[in-house]
């Protein structure tokens, strides 16, 4: 768990990271509260608050009496936000780091291909 | 949410020396709350007013609504476990661990069973004959097996290992997930219980400073370092707890920090780092030790 962030936000992307790579598939139980708790050594009201978040948000659904579940549809909601924050969040730092070091456009894009081939 | 705890103006001087300086505060039914500050802050003082060890100078204090010095419907739902507890000469852990059903409605012998396997202690020895850490297991055990809807751990683990510091902590979760209470802890050893607290109090000189959710706190305050008038700079007009500096460089820890403030000091060169909830209380209770650098 990283330091400078609320602890229940980073739960809510845990569970998001899950849900995006497919290892929480939809219509699927996700952990109860107390076991996030148990398993990351954090308040049970903590992460009962990040799984509250995503409930708000309709990725995931109450069954009651039994937990919480993947809402149907929640993948593909949550691949197009992140695509939309990608731009912001991953490009642009890396385009200002290769300026930066005088990295040339044609040897960014060169090096994007060489990565991604392998 | 009731108020499990409820304290106002609540003073307490020893002669002339005032060590709670006109508190108030609540504690809500059903939380992990921490209790922190320096050696010397007030912190066991406040634990014993709590638990009617200790005559308030003035101030009130209020337990399930109640006052509880001498009033056994208050105390019959409050465990407090201290640092230095001592026991009878004779006694084994054998004989703390059968008396305390008497004193605690809602004992688990069961649970206690089970804690003493975890911990190792040795039931059948002198109390006396035990190490520091087996002291303070025995004291962490009655404090969890008690099941108390209102428990106070002053720092319960003075010598316990940390394999057997990280068994306080899972079995803490674990049960108090089952059984919902309120549990108030005391400790310096912050950044362990740090993701185990709801809410944090922090008191120095015996006044309250910080009365916050702990979620809340987590990166509430960033480190800000660089040079020395690049960082005066940034620093001006925004809530600085705590500055250092060595040579050319200086380091400010500023709360309340914005993405356009973050923005801005990245734009400056500044160096930006997040503070940990150990460094946050020891910026905001270290006003002298900065004063005696500058001055020497």
């Amino acid at each position: 768990m990283d330091e400078d962030r609320p602890l229940f936000a980073q739960i809510a992307e845990q569970i998001e990271n899950d849900i995006i790579d497919g290892t929480l598939a939809e219509d699927s139980q996700v952990p109860s509260t107390n076991e996030f708790a148990a398993f990351h050594r954090i308040n049970p009201a903590t992460a009962a608050k990040g799984v509250n978040v995503l409930v708000d948000d309709g990725v995931l659904y109450k069954r009651r009496g039994i937990g919480m579940f993947v809402s149907p549809g929640a993948r593909a909601t949550l691949v197009a936000r992140r695509r939309e924050r990608f731009e912001n969040e991953y490009l642009k730092p890396i385009i200002a780091e290769a300026a930066k070091l005088g990295i040339s456009r044609s040897e960014l894009s060169t090096m994007i291909e060489t990565e991604t081939a392998q | 949410m009731t108020a499990v705890i409820e304290v106002e103006h609540l003073t307490k001087r020893f002669g002339r020396f005032t060590a709670i300086d006109d508190l108030s505060f609540s504690v809500q039914e059903h939380g992990i709350y921490g209790l922190l500050g320096r050696n010397g802050a007030g912190k066991t003082t406040l634990m014993q007013l709590l638990t009617g060890q200790q005559f308030a100078t003035s101030g009130d204090i209020r337990l399930f609504g109640e006052r509880p010095v001498e009033n056994s419907s208050v105390l019959d739902r409050v465990c407090s476990i201290k640092e230095s507890q001592r026991y009878p000469d004779e006694y084994q852990a054998h004989h703390v661990l059968t008396s305390a059903p008497w004193f605690f409605p809602r004992w688990d012998a069961a649970l206690a069973g089970q804690l003493v396997a975890d911990f190792r202690l040795p039931v059948k020895r002198r109390i006396k004959k035990l190490s520091r850490g087996q002291v303070s297991a025995l004291g962490v055990i009655v404090g969890l097996a008690s099941r108390a809807p209102l428990t106070f751990f002053d720092e319960p683990y003075l010598g316990l290992d940390a394999v057997a510091r990280q068994i306080f902590y899972d079995r803490l979760l674990a049960d108090y997930a089952e059984h919902p209470r309120t549990v108030l802890l005391s400790t310096h050893l912050i950044d362990e219980v740090s993701n185990l607290l709801e809410h944090v109090i922090v008191i120095d000189d015996g006044k309250i400073v910080i009365d916050a959710e702990a979620d809340a706190l987590r990166g509430s305050a960033t480190t800000v370092s660089g040079r020395t008038a690049a960082v005066e700079s940034f620093s001006a007009g925004r809530n600085v707890l705590h500055s250092e500096n060595v040579g050319g460089l200086s380091s400010a820890v500023i709360s309340g920090l914005g993405p356009d403030d973050r923005a801005t000091a990245i734009g400056e060169g500044l160096d930006l780092s997040p503070v940990s909830l150990q460094q946050l209380v020891v910026a905001t209770t270290t006003s002298r030790a900065t004063e005696w650098k500058e001055s020497a």
